[in-house]
């Protein structure tokens, strides 16, 4: 398949850049030939129906997929043009650069400083007064700070779920990444909590790279820029989302966001 | 028009009814006898437990005495108290945890975050479950051979404490392997995530989590070693010392061993029978203090975290 590059198209700059990427679970292999560019300061939309491989694809990006056993990837994963699947690769540095978001919120069950102020902390930063201004940046950011700048010290679980989601992209922008990894981030919260993750999307989106991984066509089609769409591992479509929404070139891209299956 | 086929369903029903009600009939009996069956296997279970702690506090509490407790036998076992067998349990006990408790963490650890799940971990998994499965006087055996005769450490707290430990360790990796488990993937995953290390995730977000269900676990395997009486048998135990162990390479006494002599080698066993029994109900409060302890602990601390 040929490599599709629709930063090259709109002369955006590519901060990611996948080539022939096959990527095994054991002996089944859940990716196939994957070539795309993921443009810098944009949002990317991977979208798809269950078991597309558009999950282990993000995955791949923060190499989140070597906590597996037996996984295994081929081709090449460049982040501004360095190979970090090559021998050597700081992972923990890399991971730093690339955060990440669940489908399910995970906060650890501290308080809410502490969650936001972990990964600063695995970066060495002990300064407590340091600390409370990245954890009040970081909650400002993503728009929890005045639901909880009156009680840091409460334990993370006691927030709503959609609370809960938005102190996980606090924790995330706590280490100041370069881009933002998020699989299906909205997918278990209420219409009013994922409008508000969508904002959120909206407002990180000039600082931040982001690939989104979502099952729902409205949510891609109203927060990404790019959309990527996989069926069966294989990488079927990728473009501005507007044009893939308006004018798919293939058939199986049309079937799929009008719903004709999936 | 419709009137006959009406008829037809309400005659199709009745007899689908009736064999409903037949198999509700069917299913009340069968419920009846099994939910009983059931009962009464419960209850016996209860009825001897409670024969056997009734017997032996029955029996067993005029023997205890402030002197019983705390003065040495004399006169074989005849007079005095169980204050050494009751010390020596305690130094075997604490032997054990000392010796078995980070193994058998490290070993969890290891199986369960840093191994491979594979034939090799599959192997050590049997490995670990066909241990648990000895019988204690081979352990007894094992420890003989290794730690009273290779290693030269005699008859002895340490010999006695290896020997337990290693009983015990199966238990306490199964146990702590479990704690392990329960704390949820995603953790681990997020704290992976945000850049931070292996070790640094298990020790800030597994290990705290966790750490409670491992700990009472292995309170519980030790628990069963503070009866053990096999195990100590030819690694520990003597039948009587005047004086308390002085360092871990002195045999002691123990309340199992000190059970066993009493019942079943002593001379007088008519004499004894109250020593026995109020041993026994020492040796039973103490495994049971033991394990309500645990069981407290895990209580607890299951409060505190909930996801």
């Amino acid at each position: 398949m040929v490599a599709h590059s629709a930063a090259a198209d709109t002369a955006l700059e590519t901060k990611v850049l996948a080539r022939n990427v096959n990527f095994y679970y054991g002996r089944v292999q859940a990716l196939f030939d994957i070539g795309l560019n993921i443009p810098a300061r944009q949002v990317t939309a991977l979208i798809g129906p269950s078991g597309c491989g558009k999950s282990t694809f993000l995955r791949t990006l923060n190499r989140m997929n070597d906590i597996i056993d037996g996984t295994r990837l081929e081709g090449e994963i460049r982040l501004d043009g360095q190979d970090i699947y090559a021998p050597g690769t700081d992972v923990v540095a890399l991971r730093k650069r690339v955060g990440m978001v669940f489908q399910k919120s995970n906060p650890f069950p501290k308080s809410i400083f502490d969650n936001v102020a972990y990964g600063p902390r695995v970066f060495g930063q002990r300064d407590r007064i340091r600390l409370s201004d990245i954890v009040e940046h970081s909650l400002i950011r993503a728009g929890l700070w005045e639901e909880v700048k009156d009680r840091l010290d409460h334990n993370a679980l006691d927030l709503s779920g959609g609370q809960q989601q938005r102190l996980c992209i606090a924790r995330a922008l706590a280490v100041d990444p370069e881009i933002l990894l998020m699989d299906e981030p909205a997918s278990a919260l209420d219409p009013r909590s994922t409008a508000r993750i969508e904002d959120l999307i909206g407002e990180l989106r000039d600082e931040y790279t982001i690939v989104i991984v979502t099952h729902n066509m409205q949510q891609a089609a109203r927060v990404s820029d790019f959309t990527a769409f996989f069926y069966e591992g294989k990488l079927i479509e990728f473009g501005q989302t507007e044009q893939m929404f308006t004018k798919p070139k293939y058939k199986q891209t049309e079937d799929y966001i009008t719903g004709r299956f999936g | 028009m419709n009137q006959p086929l009406m008829s037809d369903k309400a005659v199709c029903c009745t007899a689908k009814e009736a064999d409903a009600m037949h198999t509700r009939k069917h299913r009340r009996w069968s419920d009846l006898i099994i939910g009983n069956g059931l009962r009464a296997g419960t209850y016996f279970i209860v009825v001897v437990i409670g024969y056997i702690l009734l017997d032996i506090l029955i029996k067993g509490l005029p023997a205890i005495s402030w002197s019983f407790l705390t003065e040495a036998p004399r006169k074989g076992g005849v007079e005095g108290g169980i204050w050494p067998a009751i010390v020596g349990t305690f130094y075997l006990v604490f032997g054990t945890i000392a010796a078995a408790l980070p193994v058998g963490m490290a070993t969890a650890i290891y199986l369960s975050e840093y191994a491979k799940q594979g034939p090799f971990t599959r192997a050590i998994r049997v490995g670990i479950s066909t241990l648990a499965g000895v019988p204690s006087i081979v352990f007894g055996l094992f420890g003989l051979g290794l730690f009273v005769l290779f290693f030269r450490f005699g008859a002895s707290i340490l010999a006695g404490s290896l020997t337990l430990a290693c009983m015990v360790l199966p238990t306490i990796i199964v146990a702590a392997e479990e704690a392990l488990r329960a704390v949820p993937q995603t953790l681990r995953e997020a704290s992976l995530a945000l850049g931070a290390g292996k070790w640094y995730t298990i020790r800030t977000n597994v290990l705290p989590y966790a750490l409670s269900g491992m700990v009472t676990g292995s309170i519980l395997g030790i628990g069963r070693a503070a009866g053990e009486t096999a195990p100590i048998l030819l690694t520990a135990a003597a039948f009587f010392l005047p004086k308390l162990p002085s360092s871990v390479f002195d045999p002691v006494m123990a309340l199992p061993y000190h059970l066993y002599v009493l019942a079943t080698q002593h001379p007088a066993a008519d004499k004894v029978q109250p020593m026995q029994y109020g041993t026994a109900l020492v040796l039973i409060v103490l495994v049971l203090g033991v394990n309500l302890g645990a069981i407290f602990l895990r209580i607890r601390f299951r409060k505190r975290y909930k996801w």
